[in-house]
């Protein structure tokens, strides 16, 4: 029995300083698909690694500060192509990776938190902004570093109550998530006091988003299909599929500023955004990408960075201490966004100020001042705890 | 009775006559500050005699960490977008010289004889060693993601320097140029203060809203400082420049956008009055005779002179735009 127990010991001893030689290693995958959304501007086309650039630049700054911890981070990636099994492809990398940061969109995340439940993978959901995820259909594996479209709307409607624009001309794509964006921009104008004097919808007709023949007949299209409007101050689109906002801006009926998916746009991240610090980040990001940053990579670097900054205050690569630490009252991230960020401890959704962007500059930064709530200015943006739907299990 | 009156009488009259010699005295005591706009690429030169501004140099693009030689005849301010520290002559007040600071130099600091100075450079991961006599670059250090805060203890054997992302204070033995020890604080540190008997190191976090106070030797958080405002979200406190009197009693600390110096009772670890300055403070500096305290605020475009021994705010100067650090000659 003695010897028994002095070989455990002896065999502890052996484990405790093979640890310090080698530095522990952090596993994080990353789960994303491989196809890429067309958009109306070319300059706003997403690259073809748009979030993964993101994380490879948080697990490098994670790298940096772990060899001073002995901790090592890993990121494998894995893109989906068409017809392929998303479950499947994530157990494949949670078999390695004890965090995996999915920008997917909110059908497949929701089958794979189910498939990995039991595992105790923690998810990080930076792409899908759909508030189902953390509402009726949330989940107590999946954290969110991506806004949601209530939080978005939120944002650019305290703005343009700000300046006093508050009478909205609303103009909402034909697709569901146009439809979506919709409703949260009918939400925030009865929150914050804003009146949609009308509504239209711009049906999708199919069509190609370029064409030789070039802007001719939308310069004749959108004025037309802008007129005879009440009066207004703002003309506000709803259009994720990018079917028409873009070609909104100049060409209204009425000289009216856009706002919404197109001229001034609420995003978690923007390419402009030099602000506390970002500057020094930015220029990293450019250094190892060569091109800017998104807000897709900006979600995906806040979800690495979460789980660097949980492993070094922890000083642990174990997942389940880590996501307890993350989900734990103690847990914030510093993030270039001039305050700390904090989870919604009922929906594991990241509380952030928004940036308002018109595609060259930061405009604005939500929540704007005046905007006051008892525990934190960044819960006036998107559901508050008493609206809340969720129960995280 | 008569008589006591009259001593009392005397007594005062004499108080009046001293303080009279007091205040006719003060020209000689005279110092000047330079403060380092951020915005307007300037350098402002104040009077603390009179309180006036004086002169105001162009500098280089975005002018922040800034100080003297030990020596007293340059002031050298880090101007990040142009990748150098440009050298002030004290006399003539002009821009003589400038340095090869590496890449986007923010704070910096140096040794107790004026000799080498070690500089931050926040896009690189690393501190640039200089030659100040020679003018001319030694070498460099890898440090953490973002490198900001830099002080050197008082015996000069050990260099402090804070990385803003990995969150830790890092050691750095200057004789070998090695990392001896890595502490982790708050979210985003930026200022790192030695005590001067150097049993304490204080680093400000930015994010976290706190002050670490490190023990220098066993390289261990042994307390922290915390910050509570009335009627004010606790993210407005983002503690960043941290300014020590000489008997290491007081600590002052500027809290950023919460717009307030707090005073901080040393031995105790708690703050025991929050004064009102401008907007954004960020960076401060004791006159030589510890009298007056000036900081930076940078978005209301001023510097708040606080009375040290009253613990007032006793005046304002409209400076540059974004004005950020302050340095004043010894």
């Amino acid at each position: 029995m003695i010897r028994w127990l002095a070989g455990l010991i002896g065999f502890a001893l052996a484990v405790t300083s093979a640890l310090a030689a080698e530095p522990a290693l952090i596993g994080v995958g990353y789960l994303g698909v491989a196809a890429t959304r067309s958009t109306l501007s070319l300059v706003e086309q997403p690259a073809e690694n748009d979030g993964i650039a993101g994380a490879r630049l948080a697990i490098e700054d994670n790298n940096t500060t772990g060899k001073f911890l002995g901790q090592r981070f890993v990121l494998e990636e894995r893109r989906i192509r068409e017809g392929e099994d998303v479950v499947r492809a994530a157990i494949a990398l949670a078999e390695k990776n004890g965090f995996i940061i999915a920008d997917l969109p909110a059908d497949a995340l929701l089958k794979v938190s189910d498939a990995l439940r039991e595992r105790g993978t923690l998810l990080f959901n930076t792409g899908a902004i759909d508030e189902r995820l953390r509402e009726a259909d949330c989940r107590a594996n999946v954290i969110h570093t991506a806004p949601t479209r209530a939080m978005l709307a939120d944002a650019l409607g305290q703005y343009l109550v700000w300046k006093k624009w508050s009478r909205w001309l609303l103009v909402v794509g034909s697709h569901d998530e146009d439809k979506l964006f919709a409703d949260a921009l009918r939400r925030t104008a009865t929150r914050f006091g804003a009146k949609i004097v009308q509504e239209r919808t711009f049906e999708d007709k199919g069509g190609a988003r370029r064409t030789d023949s070039g802007v001719t007949l939308i310069q004749r299209q959108m004025p037309v299909f802008t007129q005879q409007a009440p009066a207004y101050d703002v003309l506000v689109a709803a259009d994720e599929s990018e079917v028409f906002g873009a070609y909104l801006p100049y060409r209204t009926w009425d000289p009216r500023p856009v706002a919404g998916s197109a001229g001034l746009v609420p995003r978690s991240w923007d390419a402009s955004q030099d602000q506390w610090g970002a500057i020094q980040m930015q220029n990293r990001f450019m250094k190892l990408n060569s091109r800017r940053m998104s807000a897709v990579d900006m979600q995906a670097w806040t979800a690495a960075r979460m789980i660097g900054e949980a492993t070094s205050r922890t000083n642990s690569g174990d997942v389940k201490k880590v996501t307890d630490f993350i989900k734990g009252p103690d847990f914030s991230v510093a993030a270039f966004k001039g305050t700390r960020l904090t989870l919604r401890d009922w929906n594991l959704q990241l509380r952030q100020p928004i940036l308002l962007v018109d595609g060259r500059m930061v405009v604005s930064v939500s929540p704007q001042e005046g905007f006051l709530h008892q525990v934190s200015e960044l819960d006036t943006l998107g559901y508050d705890r008493p609206e809340s739907k969720c129960k995280l299990k | 009775m008569q008589a006591e009156v009259r001593t009392q009488m005397s007594r005062m009259w004499r108080v009046g006559l001293l303080s009279g010699l007091a205040l006719a005295a003060a020209p000689a005591h005279a110092f000047i500050a330079y403060v380092s706009n951020e915005k307007s690429n300037t350098v402002t030169v104040i009077d603390t005699d009179s309180w006036t501004v004086t002169k105001t140099i162009k500098v280089g693009q975005r002018p922040r960490g800034i100080d003297f030689t030990r020596d007293g005849k340059f002031v050298m301010v880090a101007v990040g977008d142009d990748d150098t520290i440009q050298m002030i002559d004290s006399k003539t007040q002009a821009v003589v010289d400038s340095l090869p600071s590496g890449p986007d130099p923010e704070l910096f600091a140096q040794d107790a004889a004026g000799k080498i100075l070690y500089v931050a450079n926040e896009n690189d991961n690393t501190v640039t060693v200089i030659d100040l006599e020679k003018r001319a670059r030694l070498g460099d250090i890898q440090v953490g993601v973002e490198p900001e805060g830099m002080t050197i203890s008082p015996d000069g054997k050990t260099l402090i320097n804070t990385s803003e992302t990995t969150n830790m204070a890092h050691f750095i033995d200057t004789s070998s140029r090695q990392i001896v020890a890595n502490v982790l604080v708050d979210a985003r540190p930026r200022f790192a203060e030695f005590k001067h008997d150097a049993s304490e190191l204080w680093v400000s976090s930015e994010i976290g809203g706190t002050v670490s106070i490190i023990d220098p030797k066993k390289h261990e958080v042994i307390g922290k400082v915390t910050f509570e405002i009335p009627g004010l979200r606790k993210e407005a406190i983002q503690p960043v420049g941290i300014g020590m009197t000489k008997d290491d009693k007081t600590a002052f600390v500027a809290l950023g956008p919460a717009n307030r110096i707090a005073v901080v009772d040393v031995a105790a670890r708690k703050v025991t009055k929050y004064l009102l300055v401008g907007q954004r403070v960020w960076h401060m500096a004791f006159t030589p005779d510890e009298k007056y305290l000036l900081t930076t605020n940078g978005v209301s475009n001023d510097v708040s002179v606080i009375d040290v021994a009253a613990q007032k705010v006793i005046k304002t100067i409209q400076v540059g735009e974004l004005p950020w650090g302050i340095a004043i000659a010894p």
